[in-house]
């Protein structure tokens, strides 16, 4: 397999002819199923770093999980019932339901909720529940793990506090707590009012270039719903989404775990400065073609996460003669946090290429997240933006199930119709980002880790490889280790966002404090 | 599998969007817009459509209010930056302590103390619509079958199904014994779902239900318990009324149950809850999973990340549900005001001539218009209820709405208005039933 070749001993040898991204993915889907017929256990760690031979024991043991395309490879399991699916028009999912009950309880659970109970042992959420219990507080906890495993933006904090407190009262209390107001039922898909905020804040962050449209915008309870709600939208359970890797951890329970779609990986490669290709994308369509996969639509983060680039103009163009080639959806997850260009590259958002070329806006649909950019993580706030009616009425519909308080909601209006607090917010925040950002991928230099040029996120993409032995996933999650139970830093492994290469961290900097960024890097330090 | 929905050259959807299983093209969703269209308002437009198929609780709105006014600093925040901080952070699905320990507590509260709870079983979603659903995901595959006595809440057929791609499985109940679920209609609904090949996955009750607006009863509650350990399925009971039951005495919740059990067998057992209806608080979006099974809190805390709630709404319920004296005195207050909003519609509408299933809880009547059907069929239902909606303008729910098996019931909610509109609403009935028996009503019979 030539990319087997190009990064040895990165995966085990693929049972199929798809890719080793694929092949990985496969191991993350069948791995967490041994691990509930055996009772699960503390070892087990993502197939990745389980040997070959081991891998091909589960194969012969497990029900091919989500792919009909790897019965050709794989001998199916004989011990396995096969249980036909009422009407015929459901996947494997179903069939390897029942048989997983959890170990020492009478009650089955779903295959999906197995699937997520497996988990458990991934490093990414291995490292968020370790840091949770254990989490670093200058005063009363100063050995605890240092979190920078999460994606969030603290760095703002106070400047949001001080107007809440100066606003707050009046905005709640005073004036809109009555029967109407926000405590009856309200538009599940958000106030209209907030709809025309939201639809100016964003329009703002982009510095005018595009104007958003309110009733083109749907909102919910955070970027994850949001996402999860356009996959419900787009793709049955058993179609795929293409979606460029290295990508953030997240998206594989966005994309996958209730919808039962498929991600196939488009590998980005550092040689690349893991831009994104058209070859690239036919490359991975070509194999989900193979595979009795019907691809429904390409996902990309603009900037990119965990890498922190920016899309440029120009990939942006051939992703959409891609899509319409293939008659597939776009989504774009844009979360800006950082300047929207300097000298170097400029920040280019979807909704201004629809509005200018002449691309079939109905496949053209925009996530965007307030958790990040207003440095509001309490708030949970996504938008769903969308050219096409079906997908937002359809949507609307679905807000039912991750609405945002009303509560909520009220604030955010009164915030966002203060465009001097926005503006002066907006600004600040930036300074701050940037400033962080250079402080940390300078620390890092110092230790002789580069990063990933110019990142636009609350995050950077470090290249550790020289540091890794052996040069491969094992290696990587050896450091990875090392990071979270010796220096008592999570970041998160490359492996986990499923880079094709070994030896990539990423590390969330936007909750520090400028003072702890020295501690960081003497932990990092001692066990490089 | 996957239908190509092609029109002509443009992308397709899928069967999720494309579906109608959000049902809101249904009559009780349609008798929304009709009201939405020409809402009564006592001074503007008296002779507009009285809502009376939202089961929304406001009798008590002036108890939050008056906390709200006296205590202020659970509105404001960061009296202390670290307390901003610590309010603001990201999710942590785990949801803030505080609150999870006040949810407990004023669950604990609602039904008189006779269950306990632990915070650390509470998982937060945002309203109980997302619960339900939460765990539909987590105890169901695509294709299994939820057992649901009938009538039951119109939404479930959204909630279960759309994006779950379960299935729910009546489990018909009839008016001969007041609706209660008997062992024989368990059965039937199991044995019905099996030779349709569909794999049972469990039962799931609403007690009170809605839109029986009545309890279930301690033995029938001890059947159904036994009933899904012996088919060895899961029990979800939606309690989501249980602050709303009238006499705390009358309500049993599923909680006390396997708490008398000492627990054996409750891994099977899951309890939704919000504070939507008791509370009167649905915008707020705050509902809770709370399961005996370690692996479904776990998966169901994980998966809360699609349906989180705001810190500040957290922060602010927290304060507010750990003040005892304040819940106490709410609890008790709200009871008597549904009591009291109660016995005055069902007796209206005995005046009316209108019989209504006994209840004892909940925000709404579950009246009895059969005796006045043309035929006992779901048609001539739906013509009463065209009829009342566009003459008597009134919107009342349609039993077949709710998966009824007998024809002519319907769900008459009483909380969502004051007294005076109540007052109005069960005039106007009086006066139509009056035409009718005095033949001048021409579109019924």
């Amino acid at each position: 397999m030539k990319q087997h070749l190009q990064n040895p001993t990165k995966n085990p040898p693929p049972t199929t002819t798809s890719g080793s991204t694929g092949v990985v993915t496969d191991m993350r889907v069948i791995v967490p199923l041994q691990g509930v017929v055996q009772g699960g256990g503390g070892g087990l760690i993502l197939g990745s770093i389980i040997p070959c031979a081991l891998f091909y024991f589960f194969q012969l043991y497990l029900k091919s999980k989500n792919r009909s395309g790897d019965d050709s490879a794989a001998p199916p399991p004989p011990q396995l019932p096969e249980i036909e699916p009422p009407g015929g028009g459901l996947q494997r999912v179903q069939s390897v339901r029942s048989i997983w009950s959890p170990r020492g309880s009478n009650s089955q659970v779903s295959s999906r909720a197995s699937f997520v109970i497996k988990q458990v042992d991934n490093p990414y959420y291995v490292g968020l529940e370790k840091s949770c219990l254990d989490c670093y507080d200058e005063v009363c906890n100063p050995g605890g793990i240092i979190q920078l495993g999460f994606d969030e933006n603290k760095l703002s904090l106070d400047v949001v506090q001080d107007w809440l407190m100066a606003h707050t009262k009046c905005s709640i209390v005073c004036q809109d707590l009555q029967m109407n107001g926000i405590t009856a039922y309200h538009p599940f898909d958000g106030l209209s009012e907030l709809k025309m905020a939201v639809a100016g804040f964003m329009s703002q962050v982009m510095e005018g270039r595009v104007l958003f449209d309110p009733s083109q915008m749907n909102l919910t309870s955070g970027v994850s719903p949001a996402i999860e709600m356009l996959v419900f939208c787009l793709a049955d359970l058993g179609n795929a989404f293409l979606v460029p890797s290295p990508y953030s951890p997240d998206l594989d329970r966005d994309i996958k775990w209730r919808t039962g779609v498929e991600i196939i990986p488009v590998p980005c490669r550092s040689s690349d400065n893991f831009s994104l290709s058209t070859a690239s994308l036919n490359r991975a369509y070509n194999q989900a073609k193979k595979r009795g996969l019907k691809v429904q639509g390409v996902i990309v983060s603009n900037p990119s996460n965990p890498v922190g680039n920016l899309l440029t103009r120009e990939t942006l163009y051939n992703l959409l003669d891609f899509a319409t080639e293939k008659n597939i959806h776009v989504i774009a997850n844009e979360t800006l946090v950082g300047p929207i260009d300097d000298k170097n590259q400029e920040f280019v958002s979807m909704a201004e290429i629809i509005n200018s070329e002449e691309y079939d806006r109905k496949r053209v649909h925009i996530v965007y997240g307030l958790s990040k950019d207003i440095s509001l993580p309490g708030f949970k706030v996504g938008v769903v933006y969308s050219f096409n009616q079906t997908v937002l009425q359809a949507s609307k519909k679905l807000m039912r199930f991750s609405s945002v308080s009303s509560l909520s909601q009220r604030l955010l209006v009164s915030m966002f119709n203060d465009s001097r607090f926005v503006r002066e917010f907006i600004k600040i925040n930036r300074e701050r980002v940037e400033r962080m950002s250079d402080l940390f991928v300078g620390g890092l230099k110092e230790l002789g880790i580069k990063c990933m040029k110019s990142s636009r996120g609350s995050y950077c993409w470090a290249d550790m490889s020289g540091f890794i032995r052996p040069y491969s996933e094992k290696g990587e999650l050896e450091l990875w280790e090392k990071l979270l139970n010796v220096a008592k830093i999570n970041a998160t492994p490359g492996s986990c966002c499923h880079c094709i290469e070994p030896g990539w961290f990423r590390f969330c900097f936007a909750s520090l404090t400028e003072k702890q960024v020295p501690l960081v890097m003497e932990r990092i330090r001692e066990v490089l | 599998m996957a239908i190509d929905i092609v029109q002509k050259p443009s992308v397709g959807l899928s069967k999720i969007a494309l579906s109608q299983t959000h049902g809101e093209n249904s009559p009780y969703f349609a008798g929304w817009k009709a009201y939405d269209e020409n809402p009564y308002h006592e001074k503007h437009n008296p002779s507009g459509v009285i809502q009376m198929g939202l089961a929304e609780n406001q009798v008590s709105f002036d108890l939050l209010e008056e906390f709200l006014e006296n205590n202020q600093e659970a509105t404001s925040w960061g009296k202390n930056v670290s307390g901003f901080k610590e309010n603001a952070l990201f999710q942590d699905y785990h949801g803030l302590l505080a609150f999870r320990k006040a949810m407990a507590s004023f669950m604990e509260q609602v039904r008189g103390g006779k269950a306990k709870f632990n915070p650390e079983r509470v998982v937060l979603t945002a309203g109980a619509t997302a619960a339900n659903e939460l765990l539909t995901f987590i105890l169901a595959n695509p294709g299994d079958a939820l057992l649901v006595p009938t009538p039951y809440y119109p939404g479930f057929d959204r909630d279960l199904r759309w994006r779950t791609g379960v299935e729910i499985v009546p489990i018909h109940c009839e008016s001969s014994n007041n609706f209660q679920i008997t062992l024989e209609a368990l059965e039937s609904a199991y044995d019905h779902a099996r030779s349709k090949n569909m794999k049972v996955r469990g039962v799931l009750i609403t007690n009170p239900s809605n839109p029986l607006g009545a309890t279930i009863q301690r033995k029938v509650l001890e059947q159904i318990l036994d009933f899904v350990t012996r088919k060895n399925i899961h029990l979800i009971s939606d309690e989501i009324y249980s602050g709303s039951v009238f006499h705390s005495d009358e309500f049993v919740s599923i909680a006390e149950i396997l708490e008398s059990r000492n627990y054996k067998d409750s891994e099977r057992c899951h309890i939704v809850y919000s504070l939507s209806k008791d509370l009167g608080l649905p915008g707020f979006r705050v509902g809770t999973v709370y399961s005996y099974n370690d692996q479904v809190v776990t998966t169901a805390r994980r998966m809360s990340s699609f349906t989180l709630i705001s810190s500040q709404t957290q922060f602010l319920l927290a304060s507010m549900l750990s003040n005892k004296e304040f819940t106490e005195k709410y609890i008790k207050i709200n009871r008597e005001r549904l009591r009291k909003r109660y016995e005055t519609i069902v007796d209206g509408l005995k005046k009316a001539g209108i019989e209504c299933l006994k209840g004892n809880a909940g925000l709404f009547c579950w009246m009895n218009l059969s005796p006045y059907l043309k035929e006992a069929t779901r048609e001539s239902e739906l013509e009463i209820w065209k009829t009342i909606m566009e003459e008597v303008k009134l919107n009342i729910s349609p039993g077949s709405s709710c998966r009824c098996s007998e024809a002519g019931w319907f769900r008459v909610c009483f909380a969502n208005m004051s007294e005076e509109t109540l007052e109005v609403a069960l005039r106007r009935l009086h006066e139509f039933m009056d035409r009718r028996r005095n033949g001048q009503v021409l579109s019924m019979e």
